[in-house]
C-alpha cells in the first residue's frame, strides 16, 4: 500500500549527514522497527537542532543537503524515519544505499538541485513550512505563511513503481 | 565499444530489466550477519515466506558483537542461529569459528571473479578485490536476496583509478586508499564502481587489494574492484583446484571479466604514489586526510588494530615488526582483534600474538566490536582513538569519541609513543 507523503518540514542544513547520526549503532540491537522510535537523529549535532524538540516530533518531511544518508547500510535509518511518520526526504543528493533503502521501504527520497533546496530553506523565514507531494505529476509545493514555491522532481520509473507497490518486497514478490 | 568488468558481470547476470536503466541481477552470494539480517528474517516469517532461495549461496556469520554482550545482542544472534539451523545453511559461523564478515568469507574461498555478491553491510565492496561485483545493501534488498536470489541496481558507470609509480617503504594500501578518498571526496564515486588499476595494484597481495576495495564506499562507491590475475588465482587455488586443470587455465577463464581496453569510464584518475607519505584522517569524514607529518604529535587514548579493513595477517605482521621488543606508552591502551580465527592461529604460530602481549596489548577474539562502538573497546566522551578501521564519523566508536584512521604501521608507532607517529621515524 502506498504511504502518505508530504507534511510539515524540518530542515537539516548540512551535507554528509550519515546513518550513524540518523540512528546510532548502539540501537542496532533492536529487532523491531518500532523500538527505534525515540532515537531518531539522536547523535546529530547541528546548530538549532534538538533531537528531542517539538519541531522534529511534528515533522513528516526532512530537507537536507548533499550526500544524505552516507555511511553504514543500516536500513534502521529509513525505519526510524518511517516509525516517526517521516516518509519524505528531500535533499540535493543521496548515498546510494540509503536512497535505495528509502524506495525499498516504499518511501520517497526526492532529489532537488541546490538552488531549489536553497529556496526551500529560505521559506522558513516566512513561517512553518508545509510540503505537498504530487507523485504522479512529480511536483512539490511548499508553503509558508503567504509564500508558496513549486518544484518538479525526477524519479526513475522503477523507484516510482516501488513507492506505488509499497516497497521492493511487494514488487519482487509479484514479479520473481 | 568495450565493456568494463562491472558491465560484463551485469550482462552475465541480468535476469530482468523491469524499466530502462534498472537491472535486476541474479546473485551468486548473499552474505548475512546478525545486525542487519534478523529483521529480514522476522519479516519473512511474518509474511509466511520463511524460505531461502539457495542455502549453498548463503554465507552466514555472527561477527559484530560476539560472544553476545547482553540480552539484546544474544537475541539477535539467536534469531540468526535458529534461522541458519532451520534452513540447514551449511556455511554458518558461530562463536569459536566466527570472524569479521569481510575477512572470513574471502578467506573461505567463497568469492570468485565474476560473482555478484550482496550483504546488508556497506563494506561488502571489499569483495570486489576478487574481480566480483559486490555491493552493500539494506535489509529489504537482503530480504529479497534471501528469498528470490535477485537484487536491483542502476546501470553501473565506473571510475578508473590508475595507481602508478612505486610505494616507498613504510607506505601501504591503507595510505593509498585514504589518499584516493581525499581526492574523490565522500560522494565522489556515488553510483559508481571504482576500478583500481595500475602497477601498484598488480603488485599488491589480495589482502592489500581488499584494504583498497574495502574503503570504496567511503567515497560513495557501489563497489571497488580489482582485475583478476595470477595473484587472485594463487589465493583461490586451494578452493578451485578441482575446477581447473591448472592455474593457467583458471587465469584464462577469469580473464574474461577483465575490463576491455576500450571500455568507457565516467572518470579516470592517474595517481603517482611514489612520493606518498603515510596518511591519517582528521575531523569526522573519511575524506579529511593529511600526511602523517602534519598530524604527528596528536595525543591519543586508545590504539585499535583489526577490522575488515586492516585486521588480516599481513597487517598484524606489519604491526609486530614495529612493536617487537617495545611496549605501549603508559598513557594509552592497545587493543588488537585478529579478524578471523585463522588469522589468530597464524599470528599465534608466527609469534605475533606473543609480541602484542609483551608490548602490553589486549588481544580480543575476532569481532567487529569497537569498530562500530558496540563492544570490546568503546570510547568515552572526549577520548581519541588511533584506528586501522574505515570510519571516523562523530561518535562511531562511542558517543563523543574521535577516531583517526591510519595504517597498521602508523597505529603501531602511535601505540609506542602515545601520540600520532610516523613509523618510519622510529
Ligand atoms: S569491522 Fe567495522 S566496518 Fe568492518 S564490517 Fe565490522 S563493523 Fe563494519
Amino acid at each position: 500500500m502506498q504511504k502518505k507523503f508530504g507534511g510539515s518540514a524540518i530542515f537539516l542544513d548540512r551535507s554528509d549527514i550519515n546513518t550513524d547520526e540518523i540512528i546510532p549503532a548502539k540501537y542496532l540491537t533492536e529487532v523491531t522497527k518500532e523500538a527505534l522510535t525515540p532515537y531518531i537523529l539522536e547523535d546529530l549535532t547541528l546548530a538549532g537542532f534538538d533531537p528531542q524538540g517539538e519541531e522534529l516530533k511534528n515533522a513528516t518531511v526532512v530537507v537536507s543537503r548533499e550526500n544524505f544518508g552516507c555511511g553504514s547500510s543500516r536500513e534502521h535509518a529509513p525505519w526510524v524515519f518511517e516509525v516517526n511518520d517521516v516518509h519524505t526526504v528531500i535533499a540535493e543528493s543521496y548515498a546510494r544505499i540509503f536512497r535505495q533503502n528509502m524506495f525499498n521501504c516504499g518511501m520517497l527520497a526526492i532529489e532537488l538541485p541546490k538552488e531549489a533546496i536553497d529556496q526551500l530553506m529560505a521559506l522558513q523565514q516566512s513561517g512553518k513550512v508545509e510540503v505537498a507531494v504530487d507523485l504522479d505529476g512529480q511536483q512539490i509545493t511548499a508553503k509558508a505563511g503567504s509564500e508558496k514555491k513549486q518544484f518538479s522532481f525526477e524519479i526513475s520509473q522503477f523507484d516510482k513503481a516501488l513507492v506505488k507497490a509499497g516497497g521492493w518486497v511487494e514488487f519482487a514478490d509479484v514479479r520473481y | 565499444m568495450g565493456k568494463t568488468l562491472a558491465e560484463k558481470i551485469f550482462d552475465a547476470h541480468l535476469k530482468d530489466e523491469p524499466f530502462p536503466g534498472t537491472k535486476v541481477l541474479s546473485l551468486d552470494r548473499v552474505l548475512c550477519h546478525e545486525i542487519t539480517t534478523p529483521v529480514a528474517i522476522a519479516d519473512l516469517v511474518w509474511r509466511n515466506k520463511d524460505r531461502v532461495f539457495d542455502r549453498d549461496k548463503l554465507k552466514v556469520v555472527i561477527d559484530h558483537v560476539t560472544p553476545s554482550k547482553d540480552s539484546k545482542t544474544a537475541t539477535q544472534a539467536k534469531i540468526l542461529r535458529d534461522w541458519a539451523r532451520r534452513h540447514e545453511i551449511p556455511d554458518f559461523f558461530d562463536v569459536g569459528q566466527n570472524g569479521v564478515c569481510h575477512a572470513i568469507f574471502p578467506e573461505k574461498g567463497y568469492i570468485r571473479p565474476g560473482f555478484t555478491v550482496i550483504m546488508g553491510d556497506s563494506h561488502t565492496c571489499t569483495h570486489g578485490a576478487f574481480g566480483a561485483f559486490a555491493a552493500g545493501v539494506g535489509t529489504t534488498d537482503l530480504e529479497v536476496g534471501i528469498l528470490k536470489g535477485v537484487c536491483a541496481f542502476r546501470e553501473p558507470a565506473s571510475i578508473r583509478v590508475n595507481l602508478n609509480g612505486s610505494l616507498s617503504r613504510g607506505v601501504f594500501a591503507k595510505d593509498v586508499i585514504l589518499y584516493v578518498i581525499s581526492q574523490l571526496g565522500v560522494n565522489g564515486a556515488t553510483d559508481r564502481v571504482i576500478e583500481f588499476r595500475g602497477p601498484i595494484v598488480d603488485e599488491m597481495s589480495m589482502e592489500a587489494r581488499m584494504t583498497l576495495c574495502n574503503m570504496a564506499i567511503e567515497a560513495g562507491g557501489t563497489s571497488g574492484v580489482c582485475m583478476p590475475d595470477m595473484t587472485t588465482v594463487e589465493y583461490l587455488w586451494p578452493f578451485i583446484q578441482d575446477e581447473f586443470a591448472s592455474k593457467e587455465a583458471a587465469l584464462k577463464d577469469y580473464s574474461k571479466w577483465i575490463s576491455d581496453a576500450d571500455a568507457s569510464y565516467d572518470k579516470v584518475l592517474d595517481i603517482d604514489v611514489s612520493n606518498l607519505e603515510p596518511q591519517v584522517t582528521f575531523d569526522y569524514k573519511p575524506d579529511c586526510v593529511k600526511p602523517v607529518s602534519e598530524m604527528s604529535g596528536t595525543p591519543v587514548d586508545q590504539i585499535y588494530i583489526g577490522t575488515c579493513t586492516n585486521g588480516r595477517i599481513e597487517d598484524l605482521r606489519q604491526v609486530a615488526e614495529i612493536l617487537k621488543g617495545k611496549t605501549v606508552a603508559s598513557s594509552v591502551r592497545g587493543i588488537v582483534s585478529p579478524a578471523t580465527p585463522k588469522i589468530f592461529k597464524d599470528a599465534l604460530a608466527e609469534g605475533i600474538i606473543q609480541i602484542f602481549m609483551d608490548a602490553g596489548f589486549c588481544v580480543t577474539n575476532p569481532t567487529c566490536g569497537a569498530c562500530l562502538g558496540m563492544s570490546n573497546g568503546v570510547l568515552a566522551e572526549g577520548e581519541v582513538c588511533a584506528s586501522t578501521s574505515n570510519r571516523n564519523f562523530n561518535g562511531r566508536m562511542g558517543k563523543g569519541g574521535m577516531v583517526h584512521l591510519m595504517s597498521p604501521a602508523t597505529a603501531a608507532a602511535t601505540a609506542i609513543t602515545g601520540v600520532i607517529t610516523d613509523a618510519r621515524t622510529l
